[in-house]
């Protein structure tokens, strides 16, 4: 089933909304990378492009998604549980000891989770893999990997593009979440040099497609000829989008790279993400005293 | 138990590995194998030449080459067996390997070739004396290290059997024949060769032969009777054999063509440690890196020949 662009819009919301929570109760987390990939999850998701089934996680042919930047987990996490994977109470659990919901996304702990990452830059070759898999076993599903911008800095994310246009993979889609933003800084200022995006990929025998990736319009129309393209040769869709999308203060800022709001900024960040003040303190009373 | 002589018929590791990958893919048609452009040294293209659709050779990107095999073994409904010389396919992509082999303890099997010294003529860059430390170090993993193509053939068996991670460790050179083609091989299970009682020598790989012609000349020049164990698997290691032959003899000398860091002798000097202390003498490559020259050469620079190893042996003895 698919929602509409209506729907998307209040469900992204709802998922920003329980992503912040959930960092904010776990008192660490990413929650600038997590923000600025929501609309790209939830149009994954909840737009028909992920077909995967929440009672039988691992059916063989399923859609993977691979979320190579694992510290989006805590917006990974907060779509699996509103798609049904897990109850929503888990998110509450995020980082804490014996929690399925792991700083990092791990497949040994969370249903719905196809590799355990964390560490940058090698979700792409995990991706191939799979798609090559799909091709041994005569399947069709397809394969989407979540890559931050950052990330392009590893060398074997350009191992796994090169090797893509190799092997002819049918349906693998990475997908870049191009906030410009990493620990440190803004990318440009890091090291610039995965700039320009879209060359390098064409370069290495990708098709690649740039939209405002906090525009549902634009990104199912991307996915659509994504589907179609994918099965000639593998897709690289550019995502431009915000870091800390949808909470004023985090906003295309560095310092909400990797760090949880204290009270007060949750609060605020509750607002931002039309959160009543009543629902606010309820939350509050129950989760956090 | 075991047919070796000093004048045994050599087996070649790698030849019995393409042709093992070759069987076990006839037998298994979910089977996949991924190199990178070595494929014609490790022999993992006899498999490739047998079965085009299910070998993946990524070229010269080991990273990579780690990422494909993880993601095509993620679901744990097919075994894949890794290849390259040992060098790059621990050391270049640990932390991959570490991160989804390790952690998900997925169905991958990494084998690789040329490890140790007696890469020979290639140098310091190509020999790898340090990837039983590296590998022995991630959770999950075993390491395993043949003595001779009997045993590689039993192990290679054993890995596609057992789920979870192995790393398999092979040399360049063909190595004498130690074990009967119908040896009984168990993870974790090692081999007492040599029965003795003043000493026990406990060796892996190209050592093992080594080992035991050490015993013959320990035996013969210093009337010294060595017990020689091959433990077949450094993780798990036989820490039952180990502790049982240490009481008998009280002094274990451990021989590994591999650094004495982190290795053999740091596995066997652990487990002992734990169960059965006695005096230990780590024999290997010390802190250093190989240079160019022949196996031979690289073995006697060492002292790591038989000859050599008796008088290493005898002299360690001496001072207690």
């Amino acid at each position: 089933m698919k929602a509409s662009v209506e729907e998307l819009k209040e469900i992204a919301r709802q998922v920003r909304i329980e992503t912040i929570k959930a960092i904010y109760l776990a008192r660490s987390g990413h929650p600038g990378g997590s923000l600025s990939a929501t609309d790209i999850l939830v149009t994954l998701y909840f737009g028909g492009y992920v077909n995967v089934d929440p009672s039988n996680p691992y059916k063989p042919d399923r859609d993977r998604f691979v979320l190579s930047k694992g510290h989006a987990a805590p917006a990974l996490y907060a779509v699996l549980a509103l798609k049904g994977f897990f109850e929503k109470e888990k998110l509450y659990t995020l980082r804490k000891l014996g929690s399925p919901l792991q700083g990092h996304v791990s497949r040994k702990h969370t249903p719905g989770v196809e590799a355990s990452t964390g560490s940058l830059g090698q979700g792409l070759s995990i991706a191939l893999g799979m798609a090559l898999k799909a091709k041994v076993d005569q399947m069709d599903y397809k394969v989407y990997c979540l890559m931050s911008d950052g990330e392009l800095q590893e060398g074997m994310s350009w191992e796994a593009a090169m090797t893509a246009k190799h092997f002819k993979p049918k349906g693998l889609i990475a997908l870049i979440d191009n906030n410009n933003i990493q620990l440190d800084d803004f990318v440009t200022k890091v090291n610039s040099g995965i700039y320009p995006i879209e060359d390098k990929f064409q370069a290495c025998g990708w098709h690649t497609i740039t939209v405002d990736g906090h525009d549902f319009k634009q990104l199912i129309e991307a996915f659509e000829e994504a589907l179609q393209i994918s099965r000639e040769k593998p897709v690289a869709i550019r995502a431009m989008t915000i870091k800390g999308k949808g909470v004023s203060f985090m906003e295309n800022t560095p310092a909400w790279h990797g760090k949880a709001p204290n009270r007060e900024k949750f609060v605020i960040a509750m607002k931002d993400l039309g959160v009543s003040e009543a629902e606010i303190e309820e939350f509050l009373n129950r989760y956090d005293n | 138990m075991f047919l070796y002589t000093k004048d045994a018929p050599k087996g070649d590791l790698r030849k019995i590995y393409g042709e093992t990958l070759v069987e076990l893919g006839k037998k298994d048609p979910k089977l996949c194998v991924v190199d990178g452009d070595l494929s014609t040294s490790t022999k993992t293209a006899v498999f490739g030449k047998e079965f085009p659709e299910r070998f993946f050779n990524v070229g010269i990107d080991e990273q990579n080459l780690i990422g494909v095999a993880s993601g095509l073994a993620y679901d744990k409904d097919r075994v894949v067996f890794a290849s390259s010389f040992s060098i790059f396919l621990t050391g270049r992509p640990w932390e991959v390997i570490r991160q989804h082999i390790g952690y998900n303890e997925l169905p991958v099997k990494l084998v690789a070739t040329h490890a140790g010294i007696t890469v020979g003529p290639d140098g310091a860059s190509h020999q790898m004396n340090e990837d039983i430390a590296i590998m022995r170090a991630i959770p999950n993993m075993r390491v395993v290290v043949p003595a001779d193509s009997n045993i590689l053939k039993k192990m290679l068996y054993k890995a596609y059997e057992t789920p979870g991670p192995f790393y398999i460790r092979l040399s360049r050179e063909k190595f004498p024949i130690v074990y009967p083609e119908d040896v009984e091989f168990e993870i974790g299970g090692g081999f007492l060769l040599r029965e003795g009682r003043d000493v026990t020598i406990v060796a892996v790989g190209l050592m093992v032969s080594h080992a035991l012609d050490t015993a013959t000349i320990l035996e013969e020049k210093y009337g010294i009777s060595a017990e020689v164990i091959d433990p077949v698997s450094v993780k798990p290691i036989d820490v039952n054999l180990l502790a049982e032959s240490a009481k008998k003899t009280s002094k274990v000398v451990t021989v590994e063509e591999h650094s004495i860091i982190g290795g053999l002798g740091e596995a066997v000097a652990s487990a002992l440690a734990e169960s059965y202390p006695v005096p230990i003498k780590r024999i290997g490559i010390p802190d250093t890196y190989g240079e160019s020259g022949t196996a031979g050469e690289l073995l006697r620079k060492f002292e790591l020949m038989p000859d050599q190893l008796a008088e290493r042996i005898y002299n360690w003895l001496k001072t207690f």
